[in-house]
């Protein structure tokens, strides 16, 4: 790999491009119309501009993207999070114009793209999964038996779905019939598929995640993640290792996920993630992501291990070269999303010039951002400006450290929500890891405080 | 009356891809009709006619770019 086109923007364009440079590989960014003076577009070696603003007529673009990849001589292509990530028929056009794909296979991408599909497989490689149907629901199905079996309250999911899309609660047997057939119609719509199952509802459920990462033959786990401080299914901070889990419920997760990564001959990096339930202490499947995530920065921090460095690696064709002994975790790390939104204001985004971007530093402290002093956040993509990330021996020492660092963090000209992870990060009820995937939304107090 | 965007971001005439438009031009529209959707940062927020009439023109193409203050289609 000589060089590698970024078919992204914003902080983890960035990131990639930091680690090519470390690898001695030119970086090609690509560019909307709206992000000509992005950072990403400064850092890069070449920037293209492919498109105007809006995403489906540039970083969405296949023919846009892969020209700019045939015009700059590139021999590679990092999809990023989010985009063409996890887009199968893209990941083929990567390959048959002779590129390199920094990615599994599309092969992977589709089987895990299908919840239902996935769901089976998951089963198969020994993963713990809720109780619920095995496929999705065929005509002529006693549905009702089927959720009686299963037990109340359940979800209605369509196999196209994910990332918490396409989910509807039932609590009462009288509403499955209608349920089920408000879901089919929706599923039809959005996704092109009138395909969904059952699965069992975890009213207050912890959000956990298993890092792994292969080359088709070998494979290690880089050990776990919680991520259950979320807002609307969107997380916004994230620590690893996963606090307070039973010893085999965490290998149980881990050697599970490693057979699910096997079974699929998976390569590149990937994430397994887990409902966990504090009050039974059972963890289950809830779906795998293809692809380098936002939150990839904590397991680097607890492993020493650059991730986004063994996917170009693997990619270029390297064996993994690491065996799970060769993995040591050391301390614990927190991860703050700092979106452009206002948690005072009902999280409206806030795009606009940023007049002043003062980051943390110190010990044990990393900011990785997609913007610098100057530049313009758009209104037309993801309100994440960037990360802070922290890492300390114990879990404590990070939490104080944490508190420490974001009231470091200053930005002005636009609203962000440093101060609401702020305020999370110092609660009781964080520190006692009491909290679940819906604590923001119960915990009303903790918005609308102003700073 | 013209209908004004109240945010800044992308507008789409059209519910999602390979969806009919909300309205097209000339179509008479009631008060509170959604007429399009404006995009800023993945969170879409549905345009309405505030009162009754006939649209007569968009003055923001489909997937254009608007400005708060903006005038989107032209009523009368």
């Amino acid at each position: 790999m000589k060089k590698l086109l970024i078919a992204n923007r914003g902080e983890i364009a960035v990131r990639i491009i930091r680690t090519a440079r470390e690898l001695g590989i030119t970086t090609v960014a690509v560019v909307s119309e709206a992000d000509k003076a992005s950072y990403a577009a400064d850092l890069a070696d070449e920037a293209i501009v492919i498109g105007p603003a809006p995403a489906g007529l540039s970083y969405l673009s296949h023919e846009a993207v892969l020209k700019a990849a045939a015009d700059s001589g590139a021999d590679a292509v990092h999809p990023g999070y989010g985009f063409l990530s996890e887009n199968a028929e893209f990941a083929r056009k990567v390959i048959a114009a002779g590129l390199i794909w920094v990615g599994p296979s599309p092969a992977s991408i589709e089987l895990m793209g299908d919840k239902s599909r996935a769901r089976r497989a998951a089963i198969d490689a020994g993963v713990p999964t809720l109780p619920g149907t095995e496929t999705a629901l065929q005509d002529g199905d006693d549905i009702e038996a089927i959720a009686a079996f299963i037990g109340y309250p359940l979800v209605v999911k369509a196999s196209a779905g994910g990332g918490g899309r396409g989910i509807r609660l039932v609590v009462n047997p009288d509403e499955l019939v209608a349920t089920v057939d408000i879901a089919q119609a929706e599923a039809l719509a959005a996704f092109d598929s009138s395909d969904v199952y059952f699965e069992k509802f975890v009213s207050r459920a912890r959000h956990v995640e298993v890092q792994i990462l292969g080359d088709g033959e070998n494979f290690v786990h880089l050990g776990d993640r919680d991520c259950s401080m979320q807002r609307r299914q969107q997380k916004i901070l994230e620590e690893a290792p996963a606090p307070g889990l039973p010893d085999e419920v965490r290998q149980r997760m881990r050697d599970s996920s490693l057979e699910l990564a096997r079974k699929a001959h998976y390569v590149g990096v990937g994430t397994i993630e887990f409902l966990y339930d504090p009050e039974t202490h059972e963890a289950a499947f809830i779906e795998m992501n293809t692809r380098i995530q936002v939150e990839h920065t904590i397991t680097e921090a607890i492993t020493g291990i650059d991730l986004v460095r063994e996917q170009l690696r693997i990619a270029s064709g390297e064996k993994l070269g690491l065996t799970q002994e060769d993995v040591h975790f050391t301390g614990h790390a927190l991860e703050f999303r700092i979106n452009a939104e206002d948690p005072d204001n009902n999280f409206m985004p806030s795009p606009g010039i940023i007049k002043a971007l003062t980051l943390p530093g110190g010990v044990g402290v990393r900011s990785d951002f997609g913007f610098v002093a100057g530049k313009s956040v758009a209104p037309f993509y993801d309100s994440l400006l960037g990360k802070i990330i922290v890492w300390a021996p114990t879990r404590d020492i990070a939490i104080a450290r944490a508190e420490r660092a974001l009231d470091e963090t200053d930005i002005e000209g636009i609203k962000t929500t440093v101060g609401l992870l702020r305020r999370l990060v110092s609660l009781a009820d964080f520190a006692e890891v009491n909290h679940h995937t819906k604590y923001i939304e119960t915990a009303v107090d903790l918005i609308g405080v102003a700073k | 009356m013209d209908i004004i965007s109240p945010l800044p971001g992308i507008f789409y005439r059209k519910p999602g891809p390979g969806k009919d438009p909300y309205v097209t031009e000339g179509d008479s529209i009631i008060a509170g009709q959604t007429i399009g959707l404006v995009e800023i940062m993945k969170q879409f927020s549905e345009v309405r006619a505030d009162v009754a009439g006939v649209l007569v023109r968009f003055e923001i193409e489909d997937f254009g770019i608007v400005n708060p203050g903006d005038v989107i289609a032209v009523t009368s």
